[in-house]
């Protein structure tokens, strides 16, 4: 279900460390329920690791997203603005929702693995 | 606040698949299947609902039609046994206690429908507000209640009931069977813009009737379908919802409901302060959005006109049906005017959006 090859930051944020792809987790989007609306940041804009960049918008709410390491914005997946429901049906793969250069790749340790966020969702959902 | 309280249904709505969260002290499926999927079966064929958290308040006795009449905005005179009314029940400066529906059984009996939010609120504003020879019993603990809603929903309850659906018109009900359970209130009223009916069950039979009810739905496509739904709903259909759109801030003129305002009718608490708006005018109205540029509207959000803030939005979704994205807000009146262009406040961007006629979505009308 989470996927060994991506990175996962605490706001359930993913990073794929090969491709620079970001995306929100299965876990974010199954949270959120259906995805309505996308807001992007520019190409080329360039954001800390830890800042927003964007939201993705369910019927019921908003949800920032925010930077899983520091970098610059290279591409957006721009087929979300018809299609946000991509994000729920491929969270980890069509439903991409921005592309970076990492501007300090030794944050990628600082972020979580698979295993260490799937244990990190269940502490969560334990204290409620 | 105490415990979460559980609706009787509690228990086969989580086997169904319900997500559950917390609402107005009440644990409650927000989704099933998705609000999406729950919000178009309801439109299309037919959605099933727990609303056992609504409050329920009975007035029994000589005296009870001039106890609601003193209570509410609307005219409970003109009601006939077996039919009920939207109405508000309002402060002495005009604005909401809630807003409601009063069923009229008879003379002396009535009953509130109200929100779950309010019920002791308005159990104990009723408490202080009536007189003479009337009874006032706060039912909601003793009763669950379904709705089902869609154009489905006729020929499966139907199957379950002797009474003739077809002669229960929209906001009326009526005593019978469902299911093999004596006397129970069927409405044909709810809160979606679709037909559909409203239960009342003693909470003992709620869950043989749930699942009666979808074994009759199986092949009509009935969904179970959660508070999420419910809220996407009833703002296609541009119904008001207490807390978001109506509150102890807002009149009955102001949220443009007017038409449940009797100011003829006699006096009523809050008819003074009404009568003031009247005479001074109204300086804010709520309209409905529908955005232009790219966002969605939402509870806070401001609205401006040319830069200035001229009011802001009460609820707001991306409608499921009508594929848009909606709102309803407050501005003042002189933005008001349907087609007037106005700018929403998404995420500090100002965003184009237009004011338009309620309701954003009607069924349409079939015959039968």
């Amino acid at each position: 279900m989470v996927p060994e090859r991506l990175k996962y930051a605490k706001t359930h944020e993913w990073i794929d460390p090969e491709s620079g792809r970001v995306g929100i987790t299965y876990h974010a989007q199954e949270q959120l329920g259906d995805m309505v609306f996308v807001e992007f940041p520019e190409v080329g804009q360039e954001f800390p690791k830890g800042e927003r960049f964007g939201s993705v918008e369910s019927v019921k709410a908003v949800s920032d997203c925010y930077m899983p390491v520091s970098g610059r914005i290279s591409a957006v997946n721009e087929a979300l603005l018809s299609t946000p429901e991509v994000i729920n049906q491929d969270p980890y793969g069509k439903g991409w929702l921005v592309e970076i250069q990492m501007t300090n790749p030794a944050e990628l340790e600082e972020l979580m693995d698979a295993g260490a966020y799937e244990k990190f969702v269940e502490e969560e959902a334990a204290k409620h | 606040m105490g415990e979460v309280k559980k609706t009787a249904l509690n228990s086969v709505v989580r086997q169904m698949g319900g997500r559950m969260v917390e609402f107005a002290g009440w644990e409650m499926p927000v989704s099933f299947s998705g609000i999406i999927d729950e919000h178009i079966a309801v439109r299309t064929a037919a959605g099933l609902f727990d609303v056992s958290h609504m409050g329920e308040i009975e007035f029994r006795g000589r005296d009870a039609l001039s106890a609601v009449q003193r209570l509410v905005c609307n005219d409970a005179a003109k009601l006939r046994e077996g039919q009920a009314m939207y109405a508000g029940m309002l402060y002495p400066n005009g604005t909401f206690v809630d807003d409601l529906l009063v069923y009229k059984v008879s003379n002396e009996q009535f009953m509130f429908c109200v929100n779950a939010a309010n019920t002791d609120k308005d159990y104990a504003w009723v408490m202080e507000n009536v007189g003479g020879d009337v009874q006032v019993s706060n039912r909601s603990d003793d009763l669950a209640q379904l709705a089902l809603q869609g154009p489905n929903s006729r020929s499966i309850l139907q199957k379950l009931t002797s009474l003739d659906l077809r002669t229960i018109r929209y906001y009326w009900f009526r005593f019978g069977d469902v299911a093999g359970v004596e006397n129970l209130m069927v409405s044909a009223t709810g809160y979606t813009g679709e037909r559909g009916f409203e239960v009342y069950i003693p909470n003992r039979f709620a869950e043989h009737i749930w699942e009666e009810l979808f074994a009759a739905g199986a092949d009509y496509g009935l969904k179970p379908a959660g508070l999420g739904a419910r809220d996407t709903l009833r703002l296609e259909a541009g119904m008001m919802l207490y807390g978001n759109d109506i509150d102890d801030t807002t009149t009955p003129f102001e949220a443009d409901l007017s038409w449940i305002v009797k100011m003829d009718k006699g006096d009523f608490i809050g008819r003074d302060a009404l009568q003031k708006q009247l005479e001074e005018g109204l300086r804010r109205k709520l309209v409905g959005l529908e955005m232009v540029g790219p966002g969605i509207p939402r509870h806070g959000y401001e609205i401006q006109k040319d830069g200035r803030k001229i009011g802001y939005v009460t609820s707001g979704t991306m409608a499921p049906f009508l594929k848009k994205a909606i709102g309803l807000g407050y501005v003042s009146v002189e933005h008001s005017q349907i087609g007037s262009r106005v700018d929403v406040v998404v995420r500090g961007k100002p965003v184009q959006a237009r004011i338009v006629a309620k309701p954003f979505y009607r069924r349409p009308k079939k015959k039968g």
